[in-house]
Order: C-alpha cells, then sequence, then structure tokens
C-alpha cells in the first residue's frame, strides 16, 4: 500500500463520514427557522415544543459534524501538502473565508440556541436560529466553491506549476459552482425533509404524539414537495455542465465508450462497464435517449470516452453505478412527492399507512444519494485534483506510509466509536419522543448575574426543557 | 509595514487567541477527574458549554488563515508533524461529543473518560507540536524532507507537558470565575499547583531552548530587538507574582487574567526570537509566504468581516456570564 492511495482512502472515508452529519444539519437549521417563525408569529405552543424535539437531534449531528470536519481542513497539509502547496494561492482564501463567515457563525450562535432560553429574548433567539442556519449554507457556499474549482478551475495562471490568481471572481463563480451549489445545498434540504418526514410517520404509525407529528409531518411534506422536483431540474443542469465542461467524467458516468457519429447517443439503462475491454457487458440501452439529456436533442453528438488516452479515463464501473443509484433515489424520492401530492388532495395524507411506511423506508435514502453523488463528483474527476491540470498522483505529502496507515486505523476505530455512539444516542432521543405536556418557557427572561454572591439557574448539558 | 508583516502579525494573533481560549476550555478537561459528584461534573461541564465550540473555532480558521498566508508553514509542518498533529485532532473529536453524548448518555463515566481523556491529548499534542516547530525541520526545495518520528524528542515531549500544565492553570482560574463552593475551592487550590509547575517548566524551558536553538539568543541580543525583549520576561515575573498574590487573596478575575498574561509573554518571547524565520531554521516568512493578492483578497475579509466575529463572539460570552449554579440545567 503506497500514500497516496492510503490518503485517498483516509480522504475519502473522513469525507463521506462528515458529510452525513452537515447534509442533515443544513437542512435541519432552515427547518427549525421554521418552526421558531411559526411559534413566534402563532404563539401556538406546538411548536415550540418541536422545535425543542427537533433541536435535540440537530445538537447530535451538529456536533459529531463539526468534530469530524476539523480533520479534513487539515488533511489538506498533511496527506496532500504538494497539492496544497500548488494551489494555495487559489484555494485556500475559500478555506479561510469559510470559517470567518461559516463557522463562527454556527459556533457562535449555536450556544444560544441551545443554552439561551432564559437569556436572552425570543426574537434574539430567533435571530440566533436564523443566523446558524445561514452559517450552515454559508459554509456549503465556500466549500463547493472550492470543490468546483477542482472541478472547473478558472480564474488562475500557471507559472512552473504553481497556480496564481488572476480574479477571485473568476475562481469563487467558476463554471461549476452555481449547480454543484444548488446541488448539495437542494440535497441537504430533501434530505432533512426526509428525514423529518419518516421519523414522523414511525410515530403516526404507532399513535404517539399524533397531533405533534402530524404538524412535523406537514411541514416536512411542504418543504420536500418544493424540492425534490426542483432537485430533478438542477440534477439536469448539472449533468450538461459535467458535458460541458468535463466530458470525460460524463462519458464515464454513462459508460459512454464511442461518440455517436450517425444518430443519436443512446442512454445505457443497465450495464457492467468494464475498463480494460473497453465496453460493457449485460448492456440495456434506450436509442438516442443520452442525446436528448445531455443535448436537448435527439441527435446531438456526445463525446465517447474512447476518445481519452486511457490515463486521462476516470473509472466508469464505480461512476456509472453511483450515479444510478443517485438518481434513481432522486427519482424515487421525486415520485414519492407526487404521490403525497395526490393524497393532499384528497385528504388522506394522515392515514393512508402505506404512505407513512414507505416515508419510513425512504427516510435513508436521502443520506445514501448525497454519499453516492459525492463518489460520483470525486472518482468522475480522476485522474486529476485539479481537472486537466494537476493529477491526484502528484498531489500527495512526502510522507510514509506508515503514518497514513496508523491515522486511516485510528480513524476506522473512531467512526465506528462514533457512528455508533451516535446512532444509538439519536435512536434514544426519539424513543422517548417529544416532551408534550412541559410548560413552554418563553415568558419569564431571567437577568443575568452580575455580582459575586448571585447566581443564575444554569449548570449541566441538557438540552431539553 | 508591509502585507507580509500584517499577516505575520494576523496569524499569530489568532494562534495565541486559539491556545488562550481553548486553552481554558481543555483545561477544565484536564481538570475534569477531580469533580467529586455528578453536581461537580456538570458545574464544570456547564461552565464551558455554550463556549467552547466557538473557542475551538480559532484553530479551524487558523488552519485555512496559514494555509492561504503562508502554504509552505501549512504544507511543511503538517507533513512534518503528522503523528502530533492528527493526536490533537482525535483528542478534539473525543473531547468535543463528549458534550453532546454525554448529555443524553445514562453510562455518563465513559463520556467523562473520553472528555477528559480527549483533552489531555489535545493539549498534550499541541505541545509536542510547538516542540517539534521550535527544533527545526529538514525542508528541501519548499517541501518536508524528514522522517516521521523527527518530532519525538525530550525537547517536545518536556513542552507537551509544559503545555498541558499551562493549560490547566487557565483552567482552574476559569473555574474561579465562573463557579462557587468546593469546585471554586478545588480550583484556587489546583491553580496555585499548576502555576508552580507553570513556573518551573517556563525555567526549564528558557534554559533549554537557547541550549537547543542557540541564533534565538542571538536573535534577542541583536539590535534593536535588545532594547524590547527583556519586557517579556520581566511581564512573565510580575504576572507570576501577581497570580499568586490574587490566589492568596481569593480574587476571582484576577488570577485568570494573570495567567493569560503569562502564556502572552512567553509567546511573545518566543515569536520576538523566531522571527523573520517561518520554518526553523532557514525559511524566512518571505519565502513562506502566498501570493500578494491572495494576502489583499484575505486581508479584505479579516477587515470587513473578523470585528463583526469579535463582536457577536463577546455578545455571547456576556449572554452567558455569571455564575454556574450547581444541579440546574440551561433553559
Amino acid at each position: 500500500m503506497d500514500v497516496l492511495l492510503l490518503s485517498r482512502i483516509q480522504f475519502g472515508l473522513t469525507t463521506a463520514f462528515h458529510i452525513l452529519f452537515p447534509t442533515l444539519t443544513i437542512g435541519l437549521s432552515l427547518y427549525l427557522v421554521i418552526l421558531e417563525g411559526l411559534w413566534l408569529c402563532t404563539k401556538n405552543d406546538m411548536y415550540y415544543r418541536m422545535y425543542r424535539f427537533w433541536i435535540k437531534i440537530f445538537a447530535i449531528h451538529f456536533a459529531v459534524g463539526v468534530v469530524s470536519g476539523i480533520t479534513l481542513e487539515f488533511e489538506f497539509g498533511t496527506n496532500f501538502a504538494r497539492f496544497s502547496q500548488a494551489v494555495s494561492n487559489v484555494f485556500a482564501p475559500l478555506m479561510a473565508y469559510e470559517g470567518m463567515t461559516a463557522f463562527f457563525l454556527e459556533a457562535g450562535f449555536l450556544g444560544i440556541m441551545l443554552f439561551g432560553w432564559k437569556r436572552v429574548s425570543p426574537a434574539v433567539h430567533f435571530l440566533s436560529t436564523c443566523l446558524v442556519a445561514a452559517g450552515a449554507s454559508l459554509s456549503a457556499f465556500w466549500i463547493m466553491a472550492a470543490n468546483a474549482w477542482m472541478q472547473t478551475p478558472s480564474g488562475y495562471v500557471l507559472v512552473h506549476g504553481r497556480f496564481y490568481v488572476t480574479r477571485f471572481w473568476e475562481v469563487i463563480f467558476n463554471p461549476a459552482f452555481p449547480t454543484h451549489l444548488t446541488h448539495m445545498l437542494l440535497a441537504s434540504y430533501e434530505t432533512a425533509a426526509f428525514a423529518i418526514a419518516g421519523i414522523s410517520a414511525w410515530f403516526l404509525l404507532k399513535h404517539r404524539h399524533e397531533a405533534f407529528f402530524r404538524s412535523s409531518l406537514s411541514i416536512a411534506l411542504i418543504m420536500a414537495a418544493m424540492i425534490a422536483p426542483l432537485q430533478v431540474v438542477v440534477g439536469d443542469l448539472k449533468g450538461q455542465n459535467v458535458a460541458r465542461y468535463q466530458p470525460a467524467k460524463l462519458a464515464a458516468m454513462e459508460a459512454h465508450w464511442d461518440t455517436n457519429t450517425q444518430g443519436g447517443a443512446p442512454f445505457v439503462a443497465f450495464a457492467f462497464p468494464n475498463m480494460a475491454a473497453e465496453k460493457n457487458y449485460c448492456e440495456i440501452t434506450i436509442p438516442d435517449m443520452l442525446s436528448l439529456l445531455i443535448t436537448h436533442s435527439l441527435r446531438g453528438e456526445v463525446r465517447g470516452l474512447k476518445t481519452f488516452p486511457p490515463e486521462d479515463r476516470p473509472n466508469a464501473a464505480v461512476t456509472f453505478w453511483t450515479f444510478r443509484v443517485m438518481a434513481g433515489i432522486g427519482f424515487l424520492l421525486a415520485g414519492v412527492m407526487l404521490w403525497a401530492g395526490l393524497l393532499a388532495v384528497r385528504k388522506r395524507l394522515f392515514d393512508t399507512p402505506l404512505f407513512l411506511k414507505t416515508l419510513v423506508v425512504v427516510q435513508p435514502l436521502g443520506f445514501v444519494a448525497t454519499v453516492v453523488g459525492w463518489i460520483t463528483v470525486e472518482v468522475g474527476r480522476q485522474p486529476w485534483a485539479v481537472y486537466g491540470l494537476m493529477r491526484t498522483r502528484d498531489s500527495v505529502s512526502p510522507i510514509v506510509a506508515g503514518n497514513v496507515l496508523w491515522s486511516l486505523g485510528m480513524f476506522l476505530i473512531l467512526f465506528a466509536v462514533l457512528g455508533s455512539s451516535y446512532f444509538y444516542f439519536t435512536l434514544k432521543v426519539l424513543r422517548n419522543g417529544p416532551d408534550a405536556d412541559g410548560p413552554a418557557t418563553h415568558l419569564e427572561i431571567l437577568p443575568p448575574a452580575s455580582g459575586k454572591t448571585e447566581t443564575t439557574k444554569a449548570a449541566g448539558l441538557e438540552v431539553g426543557p | 509595514m508591509n502585507l507580509i508583516h500584517i499577516w505575520v502579525f494576523l496569524v499569530g494573533l489568532v494562534v495565541i487567541l486559539y491556545v488562550m481560549l481553548d486553552g481554558f476550555s481543555l483545561g477544565v478537561g484536564l481538570l475534569f477527574p477531580g469533580a467529586a459528584n455528578r453536581a461537580e461534573q456538570d458545574v464544570m461541564v456547564g461552565a464551558i458549554a455554550p463556549v467552547w465550540d466557538a473557542n475551538q473555532t480559532w484553530i479551524v480558521f487558523g488552519g485555512g488563515a496559514l494555509f492561504a498566508s503562508f502554504p509552505m508553514i501549512y504544507t511543511v509542518l503538517f507533513s512534518a508533524l503528522y503523528i502530533p498533529l492528527f493526536t490533537f485532532l482525535f483528542g478534539l473529536i473525543f473531547r468535543g461529543v463528549a458534550f453532546e453524548f454525554r448529555a443524553n448518555s445514562h453510562k455518563k463515566h465513559v463520556w467523562n473518560r473520553a472528555f477528559f481523556g480527549g483533552s489531555l491529548a489535545a493539549a498534550f499534542a499541541q505541545g509536542v507540536t510547538l516542540g517539534g516547530y521550535i527544533e527545526g525541520i529538514r525542508v528541501k526545495a519548499g517541501m518536508f524532507a524528514g522522517g516521521p518520528l523527527d518530532w519525538l524528542t525530550p525537547f517536545s515531549v518536556m513542552t507537551g507537558v509544559a503545555l498541558t500544565a499551562g493549560y490547566m492553570l487557565l483552567g482552574a482560574t476559569y473555574l474561579i470565575i465562573k463557579t462557587t463552593g468546593p469546585v471554586q475551592e478545588r480550583a484556587y487550590r489546583q491553580a496555585v499547583v499548576a502555576g508552580g509547575a507553570v513556573a518551573l517548566f517556563l525555567c526549564v524551558v528558557g534554559i533549554w531552548t537557547p541550549y537547543h536553538n542557540p541564533e534565538f539568543v542571538a536573535n534577542w541580543l541583536s539590535r534593536p530587538r535588545i532594547y524590547g525583549v527583556w519586557v517579556f520576561p520581566a511581564l512573565s515575573v510580575t504576572s507570576f507574582v501577581l497570580l499568586f498574590l490574587h490566589l492568596k487573596k481569593r480574587s476571582e478575575i484576577q488570577p485568570f487574567i494573570w495567567s493569560l498574561m503569562i502564556f502572552l509573554s512567553a509567546y511573545l518571547a518566543l515569536q520576538s526570537a523566531i522571527y523573520p524565520c517561518a520554518i526553523l531554521p532557514d525559511i524566512s516568512v518571505a519565502e513562506a509566504a502566498s501570493q500578494r493578492e491572495t494576502l489583499i483578497f484575505m486581508l479584505w475579509g479579516v477587515v470587513l468581516i473578523l470585528p463583526v466575529v469579535l463582536g457577536y463572539v463577546l455578545y455571547s460570552y456576556r449572554v452567558f456570564r455569571g455564575k454556574i449554579a450547581y444541579g440546574d440545567g440551561y433553559e
């Protein structure tokens, strides 16, 4: 095992583990904004209790997301020092801006969100929730800009293997960025909406806290109904963007080997792509469909993977299948929302057990789609670290493999412990359910203590009311 | 002052802010096993619960700022100090989730241990990282060129222990401000012991470092530095005297302030010896800096955004000011 392979495995593992958590918290923070807004507008304590229930889930995910995310920023230096040094002028400021604009916002106001109920006014508390949500989405803005730049670099000059900035505006708003960011933000909102919907449906099927979870489910479904179809549209735009700027990636994703010279390119619905043989086994195709999807015409030309030198081709088997799983989930979730729409028209949303059961089953699919989607993006970028300009194999740090073997082993142990504990505690919070009877403690605001002897009531870490 | 000097100052500022702020959070974690019962543990955790995340964020920003302003330091240092840096990160992971998991768990002792263990690993590894940095790193053609265990020396182990003691001092003096009763009582005693240990370690570091790096002495004695550097040991000695005096007088705020001053004086003394070196022994800050346009782009962020950040971080501290009472949760 060499340093490069081990470092790539480690980076892939740590990012895949990390992304699960922000995916939920970005969407869930928006949901919390909606809940608190509704509570302040309607003065209905149900919304307050909903907030207090869902923030427990938020807090657990946020904690794991924060600590697993810190390592990523360090791994650029520890494991990919050559990459980091080459791209630092262009790439690193985006990381620094993410810290300045997003992480501080989240960390600074999370304390008030969790522990500040009696210490600030409801308006300030609401503002804190909004700022945490804004911080979460801003973080996505910068990190997607950085990743999109690796996909479609622009706004730079390359001198002796080192990138220099010409225009930061072009670095940030590179060609892949708009669809890249929108796709990820929508994925977060959609994943969170379906997670909330699945959990709520589970409670409704058990006939526990029905009024509470009907309300939770309704808001989540409205969120999902707006986003799920939009995500399909953005996905289509993203596909066209990839076709234009990363044609090798598109050809690999679609297992499309030969450029269509006469007639349209077929869409491969099922196949086992083989890189060595440069062909697909057991393929099922739909004629002209790929041309239609990519060029929006039946005859449009789509470049095949064989037109690229073998050393410049990303792995078709991996990208083909991960992409199909992701897109399949996207369509499935959009279909579920179509069904929800029909049920809502007939006012049968809450008493169709099959629909509720479906929501429970599809609940984790948003997370699956996010992770496999990222695998498509990143494996599809190979063999480049910076698309077309710097190879991944030239990116790695001058360190020994033993270092990486050690840290990778530690991560595996750590993630096993962290993952199972996180899962256990999330289930525990869910099993305990919401506090339906407790008073809504928004009325009294304690003055903060100032003297030496006076004490305010505050200790421990319990978030619950 | 040119752009590079501004960034030397800014990165230096972020690093010391992190060290002082997360230092007291980690210090509370280090003192955690001293708590006699559940109520005392809850008070100790409660003292830092609303602010630890913002404190920790300074290193996240620091990492990004270092990457963007002095990429050579970022890449060389992080490759060279791979093992201590990851140990530090693993420590932060355990410390961070312990807050959240502890609150939800019936088996609190498991996450109590994770809280202490994580804080210890993070504090010690930071000290080792510092030691490894001071000892110098082998660089060839702008890249790390040494072995994986170059950092492991008696000196770096000593700086690891020294920084751990330092964080205990910060944690204890912070607890004096935030708590009452038995936890505060113990914190006074712990502060005296930790303060003594820090004084001892600073003497050892003060003798050992110049022995290790003779160029430090040359730097200190060179003009115009010689006119200024005596301030730092003087500040350090004054801070120690006032720390112990105020601990004896049972002041609540002063011991923390003087502990911070001890950190600040040691840090400035070190920086004044290293400057203008970026990576010891011979890479200068000018060589290690990034492109001018990048430094300017980042400076805009610092000028426009960082004051706002400081504003709301201070606001958050204000919201959670006051003592932590026993046996009650945040509402």
